[in-house]
């Protein structure tokens, strides 16, 4: 297929045609801050993390919706970029308890990552904190739910329902009561869950985590 | 009735047509008194149930032949039950704030005896010696009617009703036309989206038609949710065959097969009244298989919205059709390429479909020369708030702010004066004084900050509190935010956060800097409308009523009085009528009590600031007054200790 040429942060990169700019730069080693995109799948574009500015179009975009197009030349810093990246990040670090010596996901967690490439400290204190201590789902031999940890990226559901299509975890309520759920607000243990662990592998943060404890 | 082997469409109307005709004359010229009571929502919440109910038994009681037409809203809601007596030979006089006492009377005084009672009429609907008429209202010379046209005069359970008065004919004679004929009908006309964007309808039309896809859809957007608005519910409930006219004919302009209206499920008259609407057009082959024996088939099924407030965005809405949960999706693509089951569907408000017969049947020109070059036609609001004439209004495209609350609106009750108008809901803005010579277009109000919306206008007095009213619009898309993305469901919460310190007085001086750029981030930064234009309401209340966040943060005071953390009661001493108990007695929590020569006092630790006895001081004395800063309370005597353990 004729690949789509196109120029990101002035490196010449080569992308197949209907990849998206988020993709193609990952791809090339450029660094887009991101939470919920996922290769391939119709963009949840939630998480706002991933603004590019792309010459032409008057506002930043989110380069995860960006299809790549001939010619274009995009850039992946900014003060417009980051302003709008930083207020993304703190908004959920406001509502994201810090407390990573604890947490599953300490070293691996993408929340860390992108707070240390966007400058921004953990503790920001700039929004108000928000947490909502909802309790946690330890119920299952091999899998643990912390939904205070959650940044509602989606892909957890994504793993569940379109690639196992089991169907045991589903979102519950909306608005900044969002969570992650078992299915019908049920434990864990009680739905289908058979424990594979693929909505582990794929959470950023350490909203859900295998259990080591139990399995070992 | 014979049925010859084929008919062309304009056969199977005219037969249709001149039934409904026949029954419509029939009424119209009926020997009989003929009574027609508004029952929309709008009738019903004051009331019109029980004036009908009165009218039925009193016309059985007295054995009086009389017809009773139930009819929607008729628009003057403000006025509602509204009821409508013509008698034979007499002009039709309309009657507002109808209790079963007053249907009463009029049955004895005026369906049998002579006297029109004046007393109870708004005015005669047609010219004559007896009563002016309704038109007569400076209203009627800024209103123009045209989706509401048959709103309040045709019963919208009678297909025959609106088939008599114009209905389906433009269905006939598009069925005529070639589709891409209707899209460049609806394009001359300049018709816009009248959900609120203002998308220009013909290109969305063009575009579904053009996108490639194995089926198409029409969606009849009824998801209205803003607080205040009203306009498509009562359009459903009073004429709605209109909207399903409109959808079969963009369905056959865009080469859909199948149409949904997504209608809330709070709206259950309006989900009733399309349900018969749609049943009654299928029975009379204008609705399914082959219509009027052209060849072309369209069907319309309801699907009733669990009331979302964000279901009523395009792609939130599909998916919530779909049986999806109930979120939006980056666009493009657009539902008109890529919509309902990832086919080309056209998705359009209640009163832009409800805007195509007449377009079609008066044809684009006529349409185009109404309202302003780039904003065509008429708007209808759902006028709410601290104004007159509450109700449901109809004006062309251009008319003035000023002139659509103070002459059709009537104004500002009370005496007091006007302060803001909400416009275009949760994501519209607050428009103040300087600006109501603004004329009401699409592009004027988003330049102004606000948005022309789908229709709700709430008018603002003196007495509303701007940040307050920030605060309650956020408090209501943070509940209705969807959680999607990050800057709405996380960005709307801490902004009310913000201005609910504010109201408290807690607010503090950084807190307007960082209102503002959170604003403008979420703003730029949102994934759908909802999010991106969820700042509005504190943007515009911050660039036209600065002063009063300024007043709550710097100096604890509330300009309208309003916040009760900011605001005290106080009984003025030299107003004060003392052997009055009236506040004494409307105080829920025993918090005022006799002081010195019988002079009530407030004891401020007890008053929970409910403005009970601010209703009770009669009118004469108005001696209860509202302070704030509250550090501005004149100190008041001590309450005396209790004498037997109660005051």
């Amino acid at each position: 297929m004729e690949k789509i040429k196109l120029t990101i942060d002035g490196v010449p990169i080569r992308a197949k045609q209907g990849e998206k700019v988020l993709f193609a730069a990952l791809d090339a080693g450029i660094y887009i801050p991101n939470l919920c995109a996922i290769s391939g799948v119709r963009p949840h574009a939630g998480c706002r993390l991933c603004f590019v500015e792309i010459e032409g179009r008057p506002q930043p975009v989110t380069a995860c919706t960006e299809e790549v197009a001939e010619g274009a030349i995009v850039h992946t810093d900014g003060p417009r970029i980051r302003r709008l990246q930083r207020t993304a990040l703190e908004l959920l670090l406001a509502s994201h308890p810090i407390e990573c010596k604890t947490c599953p996901a300490n070293k691996h967690c993408e929340l860390q990552n992108i707070a240390s490439f966007l400058k921004v400290n953990l503790n920001t204190k700039r929004f108000r904190k928000k947490l909502r201590d909802l309790p946690v789902d330890d119920s299952h031999p091999d899998i643990i739910l912390d939904p205070n940890m959650c940044v509602v990226c989606s892909k957890c559901i994504w793993a569940c329902v379109e690639q196992r299509g089991i169907g045991a975890l589903n979102y519950a309520f909306r608005g900044d009561r969002t969570i992650i759920s078992a299915f019908g607000g049920d434990r864990l243990v009680d739905t289908r869950c058979d424990g594979c662990g693929l909505c582990a592998e794929v959470c950023p943060v350490g909203a859900i985590s295998k259990n080591v404890k139990k399995s070992t | 009735m014979k049925e010859s082997a084929v008919k062309s469409p304009q056969e199977t109307f005219e037969r249709i047509q001149e039934r409904a005709l026949a029954e419509w004359d029939a009424l119209s010229n009926s020997p009989k008194p003929r009574i027609t009571i508004g029952t929309a929502t709008c009738g019903r919440a004051a009331g019109a149930l029980e004036v009908l109910k009165t009218f039925k038994e009193e016309l059985a009681e007295k054995r009086v032949d009389a017809i009773i037409t139930e009819v929607g809203c008729m628009g003057h809601c403000y006025a509602e039950p509204l009821v409508v007596i013509t008698k034979p030979g007499l002009p039709p006089i309309c009657y507002g704030y109808v209790t079963p006492g007053i249907a009463a009377r009029l049955i004895s005084d005026y369906i049998l005896g002579n006297d029109p009672c004046p007393e109870f009429a708004l005015g005669a609907l047609e010219e004559n010696e007896l009563i002016p008429t309704i038109f007569d209202q400076p209203r009627f010379q800024y209103e123009k009617r045209i989706l509401l046209a048959r709103c309040g005069d045709i019963d919208p359970e009678d297909i025959n009703q609106y088939i008599a008065n114009g209905g389906y004919a433009a269905l006939l004679k598009a069925l005529g036309m070639a589709p891409q004929d209707i899209i460049e009908d609806i394009t001359r006309s300049g018709l816009r989206g009248r959900g609120g964007a203002g998308f220009p309808t013909g290109d969305k039309w063009q575009i579904c038609r053009d996108a490639p896809g194995t089926a198409r859809y029409v969606i009849c957007n009824a998801d209205e949710g803003d607080p205040g608005a009203f306009m498509d519910r009562a359009i459903l409930e009073s004429d709605p065959h209109s909207v399903i006219e409109g959808m079969i004919i963009a369905g056959y302009a865009v080469g859909a097969a199948k149409g949904y209206i997504y209608v809330r499920i709070e709206y259950p008259l309006a989900v009733a009244r399309v349900d018969t609407a749609l049943r009654q057009s299928a029975e009379l082959g204008l609705l399914g298989d082959d219509i009027m024996g052209h060849g072309f088939g369209f069907e319309i099924e309801v699907m009733r919205g669990s009331g979302a407030f964000v279901c009523g965005e395009e792609t939130a809405l599909i998916a919530s059709l779909e049986g999806r949960r109930g979120w939006p999706w980056h666009r493009p693509p657009f539902p008109a390429t890529e919509g309902l089951k990832n086919q080309p569907t056209l998705i359009n408000n209640v009163k832009t479909l409800a805007s195509v017969p007449p377009i079609i049947d008066r044809g684009a020109e006529w349409f185009a020369n109404i309202g302003t070059p780039a904003s065509k036609g008429t708007a209808v609001f759902a006028l709410a708030g601290k104004v007159l004439n509450t109700g449901l209004i109809e004006i062309p495209m251009g008319t003035t702010l000023r002139k659509l609350i103070f002459e059709v609106g009537g104004g500002i009750p009370n005496g007091r004066k006007f302060k803001a108008v909400q416009i275009g809901g949760p994501s519209g803005g607050c428009l103040p004084e300087s600006l109501l010579d603004l004329p009401i277009d699409f592009d004027s109000l988003t330049e102004a900050g606000a948005m022309m919306g789908s229709g709700g206008m709430v008018i603002l007095d003196e007495d509303n509190c701007m940040v307050d009213t920030a605060r309650y619009f956020l408090d209501f898309t943070r509940k209705e935010s969807c959680g999607k993305c990050t800057f709405c469901r996380l960005g709307t919460a801490q902004m009310l956060d913000i201005l609910e310190d504010i109201t408290r007085g807690e607010g503090n001086p950084g807190d307007i800097a960082l209102l503002e750029e959170l604003a403008a981030d979420i703003k730029g930064g949102a994934l759908c409308g909802l999010g991106k234009t969820a700042p509005n309401p504190i943007l515009t209340t911050l660039r036209y009523f600065h002063e009063e966040y300024e007043a709550h943060i710097a100096e604890k005071r509330c300009p309208a009085k309003v916040c009760p953390e900011l605001t005290a009661f106080y009984i003025l001493p030299v107003k004060c009528e003392r052997s009055c108990d009236a506040c004494v007695g409307s105080c829920p929590v025993e918090a005022i009590f006799s002081g010195k020569k019988g002079i009530k006092v407030i004891d401020q630790e007890k008053c929970v600031k409910c403005g009970s006895c601010v209703d009770a001081c009669p009118p004469q004395y108005s001696a209860v007054i509202r302070i704030s800063p509250v550090s501005e309370l004149p100190p008041s005597e001590p309450r005396p200790p209790d004498k037997n353990g109660k005051d």
